[in-house]
């Protein structure tokens, strides 16, 4: 009993109580198998809370931590091991926000195989929380992959047409990328004789040439979770067929994995090579940027849009990553949680429009705000929260980071920060220009079409508000008053940057 | 024949008796209650299992060296134990079905089982090659069982010739190492072999008798027969033969190549690399092009077969040796209960006349019977190697005792091919959840508890992996 009380292993195993009830439930009674799923995750929340309530922001170091021996026979010394630490928090408490909301827009949504949608989506939460809190590399893994299976089934049961090819290309992807990671993983277990990854970082005595080629071995599964320019093609197919849940969460916080494992595993443990690696993943991230960018406004397909959106808007989390700089670091992880809201929060209201309409062709729109004025209202502020507006949650995260890239020492050059920076502008202009094809103007075509079948364009319902206006708390409070979420990140920023200093000096 | 001798193959000896009395039994046991055969075989395995385990731990050599019982051999018995009763299970209620329900179907399994044991036991190439034909003949005639079906009775055909032609080059290989050393027994193998600096006769003679398990075990290249053996006996004769063959194939292997070439580590090891490499890709490969679920399994059965093939790569690396032999006997028990789960759910949805077989026929069974999928799918992710299943924590064992012999080269061939793999399990998962069908099952208790017993072990032993570990790690101290 004393194992399933600490708090971060019942905030990761709590949804398995739910999925148990599932179990139990008839399946052909849905709203009860989608009140005891969104229950299920509310309480997971509240927990969340719970955890942040005892979490002292000015500590560094891990916290809450609950570890035991796991598997320590015949050579192996691996350790059930979660902690909470700055870098992390954050990012727990956006999955645990995010995956009821989540379940409440499905309410309509989903209405086939509710009860195995409900499952899989409560081990997703699982697996997510898993792999924000495990500080054990081999448990970390096992997270990490046991994230894919939900997702894939998801994808593949409730996509849209091409469902199956997406959700096999985004399964195929992600694990092309972690088994590299594997081989990492078991060689720093071999040479170092421990998976745990404090004492991996305090140990830190990886040799130079060694550190790169795991560096890029953990690159690899990362690069491609995020994803990075060149290796985001899997995004846009699984974005696109995604029932609007499963791109919220993926959107939300399934790349968040990427940036995260980053930000826990690259840089502390390999720190020489991240060091070596910055000017180049910033090159990267800046290709990301503007390459994202201009491919949304080129979208003809509203979702299509969000999704490159995001490979722009995770190109800023990676640049400020590898700003390796306070500015940059923080900015990045405020970044994560402010894509997380904004892009979750278009998922969302994208899906609401479809479930309506049935299209997601930015064409045949046109007018909608006089039809929904909630509905373009909500719609223009996150917009507005997406592209970057002052005042708005997405505007504090980009400017933190550009002003860590510009300053930064290990990018060694202000140009990405300046073409960054044109993303930026080029954000406004995609997305100003979808908003204004589909809510101002006349009517787009859609709303006749519709007419002729009897059917109306209604305004969000109070489910649906209810659903996007947690997100929108967020997007005012982080962009009004960031410093609460900066405070609970900086302590263990500044231990990162003073695991990186000492090995800067150590490079001869 | 002293006591000692007896006592040191006494399950074995208790099986095979058992067997033979079976055989006078079983005329006694009216057509149509051939039920009470199989259950009287279960009992002789289950005594055979429990004397097994009675004797754990304990080292005994017997017959003058010939054979010996120590912790490998008490590990991989126990496991074949069990895969008989597995092997029983599945054949149950499916011979009855396919009206091929004759007794000597029993006595047949029993006595393959018992020259499988006697090959974990063998310390002496001449008992290996014994074993081997004990093994092999029950299993020539069982592939053949559905008679007068055609594509059985091909199948049992092509696997006796390919089978006695590997038998062949295990012979001779074994003459050349007694022409090298002048002995058959393996540690006067290695006690000669570690006198002269590994003559071309000794090289020889290992790298035959490596064809010969190698065939066995159906390793590329010598894999040519499974394909068509696997999908032309009955299933659950395959099911048998997936496990059982490679269980006791690589059991010999891994104690012939550990206790008695050593020496050969040199010549012996890119062999060895190249082998598990091949037999990896052209496994993992071939499979994508299969639509025939019993094919595919064969495929996946020659792909695991490189995986395991990789635990010898570093056999002659005395700091790793020990803990690649038991992440390879780790991997057999992941590998044995996946297998036999797979197969009981290919089994129960298996038809008359080989209807049922295609992966396409697995279509809507998700909606239908979700949890037969959701085993299935369990035995798919543990064949891919994804948690959280067995698969994974077996092929994590394989590939650090790779990357703890330093070749890099070929983990990453190792979990390239997995990803590859991935792709087509997946889709056995995919036309069970994302298509629209309407499948029927035979619904029967044995195969239900064989699925359901085998999907839990899946799941439950990769959350709890550390005895299992310490078993496997535990029963190869004793073999050097």
């Amino acid at each position: 009993m004393d194992f399933l009380l600490q708090p971060l292993t019942l905030v990761t195993f709590f949804p398995l109580l739910g999925v148990l009830v599932l179990l139990f439930l008839d399946s052909d009674n849905k709203n009860a198998l989608r009140w005891t799923a969104l229950v299920t995750s509310l309480i997971t929340f509240v927990i969340s809370l719970w955890v942040l309530t005892m979490f002292n922001a000015k500590d560094p170091a891990l916290q809450l931590v609950s570890r035991y021996d796991w598997i320590t026979v015949a050579g192996w010394n691996i350790q059930y091991h979660l902690g909470v630490d700055g870098l992390s928090i954050l990012l727990l408490l956006l999955t645990t926000f995010l995956t009821p909301i989540s379940i409440l827009s499905t309410w309509t949504a989903v209405e086939e195989r509710v009860k195995d949608f409900m499952l899989f989506f409560l081990l997703l939460e699982v697996g997510m929380s898993g792999v924000f809190l495990a500080q054990d590399l081999f448990l970390f893994y096992i997270f990490w992959e046991f994230t894919l299976v939900p997702m894939y089934f998801l994808i593949g049961i409730w996509g849209g047409p091409r469902r199956i090819y997406a959700a096999i290309k985004f399964f195929l992807y992600t694990m092309a990328g972690s088994i590299l990671m594997l081989l990492a993983i078991l060689w720093l277990g071999i040479y170092a004789g421990t998976f745990s990854v404090p004492e991996l970082i305090a140990n830190g005595n990886i040799p130079a040439n060694v550190q790169l080629w795991l560096f890029l071995a953990f690159a690899a599964a990362f690069a491609i979770k995020v994803p990075m320019w060149p290796l985001h093609s899997w995004l846009p197919d699984a974005h696109v067929e995604a029932p609007t849940a499963g791109s919220v969460i993926l959107a939300g916080v399934l790349l968040k994995m990427g940036t995260y494992g980053f930000l826990r595993f690259n840089i502390p443990m390999f720190p020489q090579a991240a060091l070596q690696a910055a000017p180049w993943i910033a090159l990267l991230a800046t290709i990301g940027i503007i390459y994202g960018a201009a491919v949304s406004y080129a979208q003809p397909d509203v979702k299509k849009l969000v999704a490159f959106s995001s490979v722009s808007h995770l190109g800023f989390v990676m640049l400020g990553l590898f700003a390796l700089n306070a500015e940059g670091v923080s900015g990045a992880i405020l970044q994560m949680v402010n894509h997380g809201l904004s892009t979750g929060a278009l998922f969302l209201l994208v899906g609401m429009i479809y479930e309506q309409t049935h299209t997601r062709e930015i064409a045949v729109y046109g007018g909608l705000w006089k039809l929904t004025p909630v509905f373009g209202a909500i719609m223009l502020i996150i917009s507005l929260s997406s592209m970057g507006l002052p005042g708005l949650n997405g505007f504090v995260g980009e400017f933190t980071i550009l002003l860590g890239a510009f300053g930064s020492v290990a990018i060694g050059n202000a140009w990405f920060a300046i073409i960054s920076a044109l993303g930026v502008i080029m954000a406004a202009i995609y997305i100003l220009f979808m908003f204004q094809r589909m809510f101002l103007g006349p009517q787009g075509p859609v709303v006749a079409q519709m007419k002729e079948h009897g059917h109306s364009i209604r305004d969000l319902n109070w489910r649906e508000i209810a659903t996007v206006a947690p997100i929108l708390l967020f997007v005012f409070w982080i962009g009004l008053y960031p410093k609460p979420f900066f405070d609970l990140m900086a302590p263990a920023v500044d231990n990162l940057l003073s695991i990186l200093q000492t090995a800067a000096l150590a490079v001869p | 024949m002293t006591t000692a001798d007896f006592d040191t193959i006494l399950p074995l000896a208790v099986l095979t008796s058992w067997a033979c009395v079976l055989l006078l039994i079983d005329l006694l046991i009216p057509r149509g209650r051939k039920g009470i055969t199989a259950l009287l075989a279960a009992l002789g395995l289950l005594v055979t299992l429990g004397l097994t385990l009675s004797q754990w731990g304990t080292q005994q050599s017997g017959f003058n060296g010939m054979v010996v019982r120590d912790g490998f051999s008490g590990f991989v018995n126990a496991l074949l134990a069990v895969s008989g009763l597995l092997g029983i299970a599945l054949a149950y209620g499916y011979i009855k079905r396919m009206r091929l329900e004759r007794g000597e179907y029993y006595t047949l399994l029993l006595f393959s089982l018992a020259g499988m044991m006697l090959m974990a036991q063998a310390t002496d190439l001449i008992v290996v090659f014994l074993a081997l034909e004990l093994l092999s003949i029950p299993l020539y005639v069982l592939a053949a069982f559905a008679r007068p079906d055609v594509r059985s009775e091909e199948a049992g055909l092509k696997y006796f010739l390919l089978g006695a032609f590997s038998a062949s080059f295990l012979v001779f290989g074994i003459a050349l190492v007694f022409g090298a050393t002048g002995t058959t027994s393996l540690n006067g193998v290695l006690s000669a072999s570690a006198i002269s600096d590994a003559p071309v006769l000794l090289t020889m003679g290992a790298a035959l008798i490596l064809v010969g398990l190698g065939f066995k075990v159906a390793a590329v290249p010598f894999h040519m027969w499974t394909p068509d053996v696997y999908q032309g006996a009955p299933s659950s004769v395959t099911a048998f033969m997936a496990s059982g063959a490679k269980i006791a194939g690589f059991a010999a292997l891994l104690r012939v190549f550990a206790s008695a070439f050593p020496a050969l580590g040199d010549g012996m090891t890119d062999v060895l690399w190249a082998l598990a490499a091949m037999t990896m890709v052209l496994g993992n490969i071939t499979a994508i092009a299969q639509t025939d679920i019993k094919r595919l399994l064969a495929y996946s059965s020659i792909a695991h077969a490189g995986y395991i093939l990789m635990a010898f790569v570093p056999f002659a690396n005395p700091k790793v040796q020990a803990v690649s032999i038991a992440a390879g006997l780790f991997y057999l028990v992941s590998y044995a209960i996946t297998n036999f789960g797979a197969w009981a759910v290919v089994i129960t949805l298996e038809k008359a006349e080989g209807k049922g077989l295609a992966i396409a026929d697995y279509a809507g069974v998700a909606r239908r019977y979700p949890a037969l999928a959701a085993a299935m799918t369990v035995f798919m992710l543990s064949l891919i190697g994804l948690p959280p299943t067995l698969g994974l924590i077996g092929k994590l064992y394989l590939f650090r005792a790779v990357i703890a012999g330093g070749f890099y080269g070929l983990a990453i061939i190792g979990v390239l091919t997995s990803l590859i793999s991935a792709y087509y399990y997946l889709r056995v998962v995919v036309v069970m959840y994302m298509r629209e069908g309407a499948p029927t099952r035979t619904r029967e208790f044995w195969l239900d508890l064989t699925a359901a017993a085998t999907a839990t072990v899946t799941v439950l032993v990769s959350l709890v992996p550390a005895p299992l570990f310490a078993l496997a790690s535990d029963a190869v101290l004793q073999l050097f």
